[in-house]
């Protein structure tokens, strides 16, 4: 598996992205935003950041980049691609992924480790850090993600600290190739940081992406 | 070219604390019976054709999902 991670004006995780995908893929390489070709990569990962500075809203002008066409085109042709925190954003708005995300209930940027469960029920230790990351449907639209499986992660009871609609911290698409979520699994995967959760999360992705 | 300005505010319905927090904080500057406050965006603009707009709301200016938008013409 060859990852490429996109790296945005303002992206500040690709580093760490990167090397997650060392850990869990064969190979990964970083691809600036101006590319139009991902270079043959097997899968995407966009990642976490201030993308344009998050001007207008966090992820609306990344979505109109070179980078973003050549995702959407390995979208539709079923390669996984996994949206990080402003990456999950970013395949929001970019209509990748349903939803929104807002501003935090409480107004407050949270950084802190937050316990995650995943569609087989596993609970996952992996860090949020975030000012934007209030999940928001409409609610036909929730029950029908809930009742489609698309619900790929969510806080577990007393982690939801940002306000998201029925704890919802991370879904996919109908197809399962394009999955996104606040928290930050490339934080999680060497002990040194104290979790390896958070290759579970690539591992979901590729499971559910097959 | 023609001056628009176009208002863009969160859906009604939808949490918006930054509308609650300003609305919070007013009783203690003393400015009684004033409510429902919502806090969003203007965008200033001069276009060629004025038509386009809805679109560029659309597809940019706002997320209609999560927000409405009106255009003025100036």
């Amino acid at each position: 598996m060859i990852w490429g991670v996109l790296q945005f004006p303002g992206s500040c995780d690709e580093q760490d992205a990167l090397h997650a995908c060392e850990v869990v893929g064969d190979e990964a390489r970083l691809v600036w935003h101006e590319e139009r070709d991902l270079g043959g990569v097997d899968g995407v990962v966009v990642p976490g950041g201030f993308s344009y500075g998050d001007y207008l809203r966090a992820g609306a002008i990344a979505r109109f980049s070179p980078a973003m066409e050549a995702v959407a085109e390995l979208a539709a042709a079923g390669g996984p691609v996994l949206g990080i925190c402003n990456g999950f954003q970013v395949l929001c708005e970019a209509g990748l992924l349903p939803g929104a995300l807002l501003r935090n209930q409480e107004l407050r940027f949270i950084c802190k480790q937050t316990d995650l469960l995943d569609a087989d029920g596993r609970t996952l230790s992996i860090p949020i850090k975030h000012g934007e990351g209030r999940y928001y449907a409409p609610e036909g639209m929730l029950d029908a993600l809930e009742a489609n499986g698309q619900v790929a992660y969510r806080y577990a009871d007393g982690h939801n600290a940002n306000g998201s609609s029925r704890d919802i911290a991370g879904v996919r698409n109908e197809r399962g190739n394009v999955v996104g979520l606040m928290p930050h699994p490339e934080h999680a995967v060497d002990p040194l940081t104290g979790s390896t959760d958070g290759r579970v999360v690539f591992e979901d992705l590729e499971r559910f992406a097959t | 070219m023609a001056k628009a300005r176009v208002l863009i505010r969160p859906k009604e319905g939808i949490l918006d604390p930054q509308g609650k927090a300003v609305e919070r904080a007013l009783p203690a500057l003393g400015f009684e019976g004033i409510g429902h406050v919502h806090v969003g965006r203007m965008v200033e603009l001069e276009a060629d054709d004025l038509e386009q707009l809805g679109e560029l709301c659309e597809k940019l200016l706002a997320n209609p999902l999560i927000e409405d938008y009106e255009i003025q013409p100036l």
